[in-house]
């Protein structure tokens, strides 16, 4: 029972108090690159996830049984970055095949996700914290689902902000950048939230 | 001799994820049809749907694979991509009928005479869910410029009167501004036509004449001048049947309010 909790208060911990975009500040990129529309935004947060998922599952066995017993834990960025970036290529051929319409709306944003700082950094952030196997598969799906909530929302904000009144020096990226640091500070409200649901 | 571990392991991860890479290249591999390219880079690539596909991709994929055969659906394109078309799958070329919008309003009912003050988004959709818009004609023009913006050839500008001005010269005939109008007061015609009529107003003459110095009054003078019958008033509006019109532009010359136009205005590329 104590266990399910922690994995719960991981997951949560994930999507709502240590969002990766709107909290640490990891993948801004397609934050603000693919969030025009709302689908386009939940398919780039679906694919975010799936490549996150699927990189977990190679690093965490890479680093404990590869990294870890050659005493080799200096290299963990560029191995890291190596089979982040062929996992994502070999995302885009399955897509490319399986997927076509999700490939083309997503264009050139699932190639940036093979330098996106916020898949990296969730890998690497799983053995910093010392999560093991199962615990990492959860942080990993919590995150995702944040990166997905994060992207959907602030979809959302946007298509409000193309009707809204602006003036003229703040349209476009400014504004969207304002937006973006205010739906940042609403999800401050969530600090400490989960640990006293749970309790 | 440390160094050698690091880089064994580097090359051999590397080695691991190339394999993975070269095996999923040839056993996902898409076989692309090189024809559905080539019709790609034919048509206008304004993805536009008039052709009743999901854009151009959608077009030249049913094309390739045989589930469309006619090749003259591409309005905007015209009579060279149906050629061009044509002359990839090996098939006799067909003519497009080609097509202009023309929007159907003067814009005379006082464009400075507001029923209110509009402060919302300012386009026409929005100002259209308010009384049908802020001016006193609800079959108007509201002149915020929603066709201008979806115009994938910018042949849409606003005039000082306020209302949407389509410069046949630049107009392709994809009809994204007739979809886009909250009004549906933009219409599409063959480019052969000379005769329109700039107006959508279906209420009673008298009240027209109190906002309007051009809309229809349905006085049916057009309807019995025309030697041809192509003309018939309903709900208090001239319709040209352009299956019988024969741009001869005796209902313009009877019209007393002016709201019938002739020319080569309608249909400037045609002519030049």
């Amino acid at each position: 029972m104590e266990e399910l909790k922690s994995l719960i208060l991981i997951l949560m911990g994930g999507v709502l108090i240590n969002n990766y975009v709107l909290q640490r500040f990891l993948g801004i990129c397609p934050f603000l690159g693919v969030s025009k529309k709302v689908g386009q935004a939940t398919g780039m947060g679906v694919a975010v996830i799936f490549v996150m998922l699927v990189a977990t599952l190679v690093t965490w066995p890479v680093q404990t049984f590869i990294l870890d017993r050659f005493g080799l834990g200096y290299l963990q960025t560029i191995v890291f970055i190596l089979i982040i970036a062929a996992l994502v290529q070999f995302v885009e051929i399955i897509l490319k095949r399986f997927v076509p319409a999700l490939y083309r709306s997503l264009g050139v944003y699932l190639p940036l996700i093979t330098t996106n700082c916020a898949v990296l950094g969730v890998t690497i952030n799983n053995i910093t914290d010392g999560y093991n196997f199962v615990e990492s598969v959860f942080s990993t799906l919590g995150v995702g689902l944040g990166f997905l909530l994060a992207m959907v929302l602030f979809a959302g904000v946007r298509s409000k902000l193309d009707n809204a009144p602006c003036p003229k020096a703040m349209q476009g990226l400014p504004i969207t950048l304002i937006s973006a640091s205010i739906v940042s500070l609403s999800f401050y409200g969530f600090l400490g939230i989960v640990e006293n649901i749970l309790l | 001799m440390d160094i050698l571990i690091p880089i064994a392991l580097l090359l051999l991860l590397g080695a691991a994820c190339a394999a993975l890479l070269t095996l999923a290249s040839v056993f996902f591999a898409v076989k692309e049809d090189k024809r559905a390219a080539e019709i790609r880079d034919c048509l206008p690539g304004a993805n536009c749907g008039s052709c009743g596909f999901s854009g151009c991709d959608g077009y030249a994929k049913a094309l390739s694979e045989g589930k469309e055969t006619r090749t003259n659906l591409c309005t905007p394109g015209g009579d060279g991509v149906a050629r061009d078309i044509a002359e990839i799958l090996g098939t006799s070329p067909s003519e497009v009928e080609e097509v202009v919008a023309y929007v159907a309003c003067n814009g005379s009912c006082h464009p400075k005479d507001k029923k209110f003050i509009y402060d919302g988004p300012k386009t026409c959709k929005g100002a259209n869910t308010l009384y049908s818009g802020d001016r006193f004609c609800t079959f108007a023009c509201l002149g915020y410029g929603d066709c201008a913006a979806v115009c994938p050839r910018g042949a849409i500008s606003i005039t000082e009167k306020g209302v949407a001005d389509i410069d046949p010269r630049k107009c392709i005939g994809c009809g994204l501004c007739v979809k886009t109008c909250p009004n549906n007061i933009i219409h599409l015609i063959r480019d052969t036509s000379r005769v329109v009529v700039k107006c959508s107003n279906k209420d009673k003459g008298a009240s027209v004449r109190k906002y309007c110095t051009n809309g229809c009054i349905g006085c049916g003078k057009c309807q019995k001048v025309c030697p041809e019958g192509a003309i018939t008033v309903t709900d208090n509006l001239a319709h040209i049947d352009y299956e019988k019109c024969i741009n001869c532009g005796s209902c313009k010359s009877v019209c007393p309010v002016g709201c019938i136009h002739e020319g080569n205005f309608i249909c400037g590329a045609h002519f030049e």
